[in-house]
């Protein structure tokens, strides 16, 4: 936002102001429609997995970049929030690691 | 990065505020989802989602209405921001209608749920032998969770609703609205995969 005197310029000059809203509206319809088929559509099991929680991940980013602005903000107010999620990671894969052991040692 | 000066963000402190706690709320929720992860990994065998929920009839069209009131309140923060506070009231109010309608719906799944046996600490029943306590309970906690986060929402964007429609709210505070519905729509994401769809 240029008030704020942030990091990147907001689109808009060109078309109406909500030009962006609109289209990241529409590609999250359309992620969430591709989502749905997905679940129908009878893959292998782990790119099945795979799969959905890489179009989840997408509609995340957009929603944080475009919904949020997070996009147009200060690279150091984007850092400051986007880092940390590397715990999340962490703690995730931590917990797998003992998940699946337990889940080989019941088979 | 940083060139100095007083404000090293940019931004007004109420914004900075709300991302600090929408950053610890999502680490909440992370632990949530990853507490679910492990306990089906580990919990047996997992029922399919679409015997108990409806996906394309209930829980496809929820994922939709709160992306439409994500895109809804994302109009509203655009129109404070212009000064034009009468566009700003009625996307707000389209924004909570949005809202009820998600709760409604939830709701509705909660009911259908339970009238098949889901209890907090498993199923009851006939037909409840073989699946994991862990299954409705991680259901009710997490979408309960989030649930309450949406309800929260609702009661702040009325309170938004109304104050602009007398003129009385200032776009910053819209906009600090606006991050929080926007958080609750982003969480959503995850728990629709999650929890209705892998």
């Amino acid at each position: 936002m240029a008030e704020h005197g942030g990091g990147v310029a907001e689109p808009g000059e060109s078309g109406a102001w909500y030009r962006t809203y609109v289209v990241t509206w529409v590609w999250l319809l359309l992620i969430t429609a591709l989502e749905i088929g997905v679940f129908f559509g009878g893959l292998a099991r782990a790119l099945f997995v795979s799969l959905l929680v890489i179009l989840a991940l997408l509609k995340a980013v957009l929603i944080a970049a475009y919904f949020m602005h997070l996009r147009y903000e200060r690279l150091n107010l984007i850092y400051t929030i986007a880092l940390p999620l590397i715990l999340i990671l962490l703690l995730f894969l931590g917990v797998a690691r003992d998940a699946v052991n337990v889940f080989d040692l019941r088979r | 990065m940083w060139g100095g000066g007083e404000s090293p963000f940019a931004v007004p402190w109420s914004k900075l505020m709300m991302w600090l706690f929408l950053l610890s709320d999502a680490f909440t929720f992370a632990a949530l989802l990853t507490g679910y992860a492990a306990m089906r990994l580990t919990g047996g065998t997992w029922p399919a989602q679409g015997d108990f929920f409806n996906i394309t009839t209930v829980v496809g069209p929820m994922t939709f209405i709160l992306i439409c009131s994500s895109a809804t309140m994302a109009v509203a923060v655009g129109s404070a921001r212009r000064g034009d506070l009468r566009t700003a009231a009625r996307f707000l109010a389209l924004t909570v209608l949005g809202g009820l309608l998600f709760l409604g719906m939830q709701a509705f799944e909660w009911a259908g749920f339970i009238r098949e046996g889901a209890r907090l600490t498993g199923f009851v029943g006939e037909g409840a032998a073989g699946i994991p306590r862990a299954f409705p309970a991680t259901f009710f906690v997490i979408t309960g969770f989030h649930g309450s986060h949406v309800t929260s929402g609702v009661i702040y964007l009325l309170v938004k609703f109304f104050q602009t429609r007398r003129g009385r709210a200032s776009a910053e505070s819209i906009e600090v609205a606006g991050l929080y519905w926007h958080f609750v729509d982003l969480v959503w994401v995850f728990i629709f995969t999650l929890l209705y769809l892998v």
